[in-house]
């Protein structure tokens, strides 16, 4: 370069010489995440939640079905947020609903956007009569009421968790699944997708290497929002009572304590404002490394 | 048919023709069909370049796509090295396949924006699983510096070059097979005069240097004239005229080829030459004209055009055209 | 010799001096457009040429005051179109001058009109907005202004979506609607970019047509010099947000100071007659369009120039050789050239 530089005399400093580092990929991403200061402190969060999912039991050993207190005490009586209708303390209840909560919410989640991402993808990538196909069972998912043909399931099978995970995904990945199908109806129209076909790469790796990561987005979001609901959905399954018994979570001590709310506030707000902190934590997370995976938002 | 070693064929494009269905309107409306490409052939020999020139929608694009088998073909023959691409196994065709690359005419769209790139040259060797790490690398920055790109520059995102950058990441990708034959589906369109240029010039290059056999799609004839050693002017989705560089340019036939030649701007032009204008637009390819395409936008339209299709023939040596009249006559009197 | 703001001439229907846009980016403020001069003759066409990212079309919109804000702005300037100064006038005066004395033609035919409208409500609802007529009257000059942008059949087209009309159709649709009240100026911004050969030079030759017989006066924004040759009068190269040289089209043509635009009509691929130069090298400028947001001082071309001194590492003043035509290059000065 040096040499052509001295040749033709430009005195100008050329700016298209300046030496860009490589960058690893997932340092690079993890630096802009933790830049994120929102999207860190949500993950911080979702640390101590899991730790107390965890070890919430072995900490707080106290059993969370015990009556410890005058039913519905005030907080700080006693007990750190009071009790329940039935003397229960709310604080060891919301440690040990801690695990199972989580564990529902997360395995839901994951199963749910599997099976929507699946359906939409291989729908609007291929198009034609596997989308008519797809599309229509999508249809007969969406016109049934998820939250009565998820108690069909539940009452049907029985109250076991998994059965509840399952039922709860197979309701409600009706949106996922067109949202997945609208964006790769229109990201496989990009030349990018063309030249992946034209060097001769396979439908699977192009579906999942270079339409999905450009796809992802929107996607992301639905994820955050889905966490959120489906913990909406176990607890309202517990309301009426068809979950398993012996599990406690917050949306079944929300259930259970909603006729108490106005002589009783702190029975519902505490497990309310734990639900509310772990949707908001996982959407500030998902907001964060979505930012932190567009290569466009990369510091230059 | 010559034997020529010189003039050996590489591409041989027969009767090709692809229809898209539309959507019924209603379930028992008859399925419209669009004859997107109709009946196209033609050869492009070895190390030469062959230009499809035409206005939107007239299927050069469709028909680039077509022979790099991105678009279902409904009819016709392809013909690589004299071997049908239809009577091949799959797994020699795949070869084959990666032998016929394309470059795209949007450098924009045409790079996938979450792959940098490095990535992005080097896909096609991991799609073949064509040698290892290292030889892959190796690769990658033989590439970068045959397109006048420099070696940093492979860890870059796509929106972190310019147009003409982003186009020569497209023609390094292109080029990581070593093919024989590129489809340029509008190479240097969306770019910048200067940046036009300097593609043009790249391309011309790479053509010398590494023997490749182009099929040069645009709509600019200035371009065309340019690159091209031979050009097939398309209406409608069929070829109208053909012939070598100089004769098409110099005596063209068909009267869309020379309303296409005089619609031209140039910066030179005076303000006061006259030049043919053609009426209104393309027609819509769903229902096109009977008889001759172009009829409807002709002056030399007269009741055989209407009763009948002219067909693609040789008037002079090497010089095809697809008209009733020997129009050559007609320019002389004008 | 160096030229202080242009003097106001009574001749120009639009003045436009030392026109400056910045842009808001990450907190950093760049300029798109640098201390712009120009005049606009009555039924004179000026051709504004420059690569993408020039600030040509920038020029346009700030000429309507319709530069995006945030995260732009108008930081300096002034602009007087009928010895009226469109800077001070009132968010309702500008909205009054524009389509009336100056409108716009933009290059996407495709995206400039409603899809939801048929052409004649979108006629209607603009002719109204500026006159004072009922919707029958309105539909009648509707049909008027689509026969003058000769279109056929218009009293058929004009119950019709845009989705139903092709490309150059399209384009005429927007044409009569800038046209609604014969307004002076006429900002086409890449009119035929978007556009078949065949049907680009059909637009070229209407907006002739209606510059004849109007008197109107044009900006024709392009990258094509081609189309400059079409159509100007007088030409203004652009680079980097600087106008960088000005002359007559001839001046241009035949006469390029400016290095930049010297290598922009050497790059240019044009028809010819014979078969010379095939596939021979075109002579390129080098490099690509700087990054407005990583400036270097001196003149903005320096990085790519071929005849670049450390002179040229000082920004150059635009040399003003009288009649219009100036130059912002050190080599004028020199007595080079």
């Amino acid at each position: 370069m040096t040499d052509i530089k001295s040749k033709d005399q430009n005195p100008f400093f050329s700016l298209e010489e300046i030496d860009s580092e490589r960058e690893v990929k997932w340092r690079e991403t993890l630096r802009l995440f933790c830049a994120n200061r929102p999207a860190l402190f949500g993950f911080l969060f979702i640390i101590v939640f899991i730790f107390v999912g965890i070890f919430g039991s072995i900490l707080v050993p106290a059993d969370p079905f015990e009556m410890v207190a005058v039913p519905l005490t005030s907080p700080g009586v006693g007990t750190l947020f009071g009790s329940d209708y039935l003397g229960r303390d709310v604080f060891v209840g919301i440690v040990h609903g801690t695990k199972a909560t989580m564990i529902i919410a997360t395995t839901a989640t994951l199963v749910t956007v599997f099976i929507g991402i699946t359906v939409g993808a291989l729908a609007g990538y291929y198009g034609g009569i596997i989308d008519n196909i797809l599309m229509r069972i999508t249809e007969f998912f969406q016109v049934l009421p998820p939250l009565v043909f998820a108690m069909v399931i539940v009452a049907v099978f029985s109250s076991d968790i998994l059965v509840v995970i399952l039922a709860i995904a197979v309701t409600t990945w009706t949106t996922e699944a067109r949202l997945t199908r609208a964006e790769f109806l229109k990201i496989k129209e990009q030349d990018y997708v063309t030249a992946s076909r034209a060097i001769g790469d396979r439908d699977r790796r192009i579906i999942a290497r270079i339409i999905l990561p450009n796809a992802m987005p929107p996607i992301i979001i639905a994820i955050t929002l889905r966490v959120g609901i489906t913990i909406i959905y176990e607890a309202a399954l517990s309301f009426l009572g068809l979950t398993d018994p012996d599990i406690i979570t917050w949306g079944k001590m929300i259930g259970q304590s909603r006729d108490y709310f106005f002589d009783a506030w702190w029975t519902v707000t505490f497990p309310g404002v734990a639900i509310l902190l772990i949707v908001l934590c996982i959407a500030l997370i998902g907001d964060g490394l979505n930012d932190a995976l567009n290569p466009k938002l990369r510091g230059r | 048919m010559e034997k020529n070693v010189q003039n050996k064929i590489l591409l041989k494009v027969e009767n090709l023709k692809v229809q898209f269905k539309l959507k019924r309107t209603s379930w028992f409306s008859e399925q419209s069909v669009v004859h997107a490409v109709d009946g196209v052939s033609f050869n492009i020999n070895k190390g030469k370049t062959l230009g499809l020139v035409g206005e939107s929608g007239c299927g050069k694009t469709t028909t680039g796509r077509a022979i790099l088998g991105l678009v279902n073909v409904n009819e016709g023959k392809l013909l690589f090295e004299n071997r049908d691409l239809a009577s091949l196994s799959l797994g020699e065709m795949l070869r084959l396949r990666q032998r016929m690359q394309i470059i795209f005419q949007d450098p924009y769209s045409s790079l996938n924006p979450r792959q940098t790139a490095g990535d992005i040259v080097l896909d096609p060797l991991v799609v073949h699983n064509i040698g290892n790490q290292k030889e892959r690398q190796e690769r990658t920055d033989e590439l970068f510096a045959l397109v006048g790109l420099r070696k940093n520059q492979q860890y870059l995102y796509p929106h972190q070059f310019s147009g003409g950058q982003r186009q020569r990441i497209c023609i390094a990708r292109a080029l990581a097979l070593n093919p024989d034959f590129i489809v340029c589906d509008e190479p240097v369109s969306a770019l910048d005069v200067a940046i036009q240029a300097q593609i043009l010039n790249l391309l011309c290059e790479l053509q010398d240097e590494l023997d490749l056999t182009f099929l040069f799609i645009s709509h600019d004839l200035a371009v065309i004239q340019h690159v091209c050693d031979e050009i097939a002017v398309m209406y409608l989705g069929t070829i109208v005229e053909k012939a070598d560089r100089v004769a098409l340019f110099n005596n063209p036939q068909h009267p869309y080829t020379r309303a296409l030649l005089s619609a031209v701007l140039t910066g030179s032009s005076d303000k006061k030459t006259s030049r043919i204008r053609l009426e209104g637009d393309i027609p819509n390819p769903i229902n096109k004209p009977s008889g001759c395409r172009f009829r409807t936008r002709c002056s030399f339209s007269k009741e055989i055009c209407v009763e009948q299709e002219p067909v693609l023939e040789e008037k002079y040596p090497g010089h095809w055209e697809a008209c009733h009249f020997r129009t050559s006559k007609t320019q002389a009197s004008i | 010799m160096i030229s202080e703001a242009t003097e106001f001439d009574p001749n120009n229907i639009l003045t436009v001096k030392d026109l400056s846009v910045d842009f808001d980016v990450k907190g950093q403020s760049i300029n798109i457009l640098s201390k712009v001069n120009f005049g606009l003759k009555r039924g004179e066409t000026v051709g504004i040429i420059g690569e993408s990212g020039c600030g040509k079309s920038m020029t346009a919109l700030a000429l309507l005051r319709m530069v995006p804000s945030p995260p732009g702005k108008i930081s300096n300037g002034e602009i007087f179109l009928n010895k009226k100064d469109i800077m001070s006038l009132s968010k309702r005066e500008i909205n009054r001058v524009r389509g009336r004395e100056i409108s716009m033609i933009f290059q996407e035919p495709m995206t400039a009109l409603n899809p939801v409208y048929s052409i004649g409500n979108q006629l209607v609802e603009t002719i109204q907005q500026h006159k004072p007529i009922d919707r029958a009257s309105a539909m009648e000059e509707a049909i008027e202004l689509l026969r003058s942008v000769q279109i056929p059949a218009p009293e058929k087209r004009i119950s019709e979506y845009p989705y139903q009309l092709s490309g150059g159709m399209r384009q005429r649709i927007m044409i009569a609607m800038a046209l609604v009240c014969n307004p002076q100026v006429l900002i086409a911004d890449e009119p035929t970019t978007a556009l078949d050969v065949t049907v680009q030079a059909q637009i070229f030759d209407l907006l002739k047509k209606i510059q004849n017989k109007n008197k109107t006066s044009i900006i024709l924004i392009t990258h094509d010099f081609g189309a400059v040759s079409e159509m100007a009068d007088r030409v203004i190269v652009m680079y980097a947000g600087f106008k960088i040289e000005e002359g007559t089209l001839e001046e241009i043509r035949n006469s390029p100071i400016h290095p930049y635009t010297k290598g922009l009509l050497g790059s240019m691929l044009e028809l010819k007659t014979d078969s010379a130069g095939f596939r021979e090298r075109l002579p390129e400028i080098r490099g690509s369009v700087p990054d407005l947001l990583n400036r270097q001082a001196g003149c903005p071309f320096g990085p790519r120039c071929e005849s670049a001194t450390t002179r040229c590492l000082q920004m150059p003043p635009t040399f003003d050789l009288g009649d219009n035509r100036s130059v912002m290059c050190w080599l004028v000065e020199n007595g080079e050239n």
